[in-house]
């Protein structure tokens, strides 16, 4: 079983260490270059979604197992201003930042399964998986 | 803190850029600013920009390589993107950022010869 490993983000040199972690975790996990390169491009997106809107938080890569698949998640924790309605940030080319507005949805489209908890004033939680083919 | 400078080559009439390192944020618009400054100095015709050694392109890097090709664009310069490995291509589509504006090329040598032909293609009658 591969350790879990966790990147903070505080600037955008760590947005390149958090995407560069997991895909060397995806690599040990057995994961192709395809996938290696999808899920170190949603991390990307993710860590720099904490940087833009929470200024820190968390980047968390670990191994899962579900009946007979193994994959790889990663949950992305802030504790910034949460997210008010995640349906409207969902949408292709939404952005309150200097963003195109693909992070979020972007993000989602390369992983195979996605999750956000968020509360406004508390924070944002997501969790995302990409399983092995 | 000081962002890392991409080195700029000028051949004739060109500019060669190879981006053979994971381009954070900071050095990423310093880039842009460079590229266009540079633009400026040596009145180019043409930059290649040439991604062979880039495993990542998320969606704020590949808005600055559209950003640069409009920008480029507005000051007479074309630009081309050389060598974008198979899995960069397939993640920013799927990522939903196509770069249908910006010109590519399959790798440097083809580049190259994609810029020729627009150089020439330009002329010298604006000169």
């Amino acid at each position: 079983m591969l350790q879990s490993k966790t990147a903070v983000i505080r600037s955008d040199l760590d947005i390149v260490i958090a995407r560069t972690m997991a895909r060397d975790s995806a690599k040990l996990l057995g994961f192709g270059a395809i996938d290696q390169a999808r899920i170190a491009t949603a991390v990307s997106e993710l860590a720099r979604n904490i940087f833009l809107y929470a200024g820190t938080g968390t980047v968390t890569v670990r191994e899962v197992e579900k009946p007979g698949r193994k994959g790889i998640e990663i949950v992305c924790e802030d504790q910034g201003p949460g997210i008010a309605n995640i349906d409207v940030v969902m949408q292709d080319g939404y952005s309150t930042s200097r963003g195109m507005g693909m992070g979020l949805p972007g993000a989602k489209r390369l992983m195979d399964d996605f999750s956000i908890r968020s509360q406004e004033g508390v924070g944002t939680t997501i969790t995302c998986r990409k399983w092995r083919t | 803190m000081d962002s890392l400078r991409i080195p700029i080559l000028k051949i004739g009439d060109i500019l060669i850029a190879s981006i053979q390192v994971a381009l954070h944020d900071a050095s990423a618009v310093q880039f842009k600013d460079d590229l266009l400054q540079k633009v400026h100095d040596t009145r180019a015709k043409g930059v290649i920009i040439d991604l062979t050694a880039v495993d990542v392109v998320d969606s704020f890097i590949g808005r600055l390589i559209a950003d640069i090709a409009a920008m480029a664009g507005l000051m007479g310069t074309r630009v081309v993107l050389t060598g974008l490995q198979p899995a960069v291509a397939i993640t920013l589509v799927e990522l939903g950022l196509e770069l249908p504006r910006v010109l590519t090329a399959l790798n440097l040598e083809k580049g190259l010869i994609v810029m020729q032909r627009l150089t020439e293609e330009s002329g010298d009658a604006a000169v």
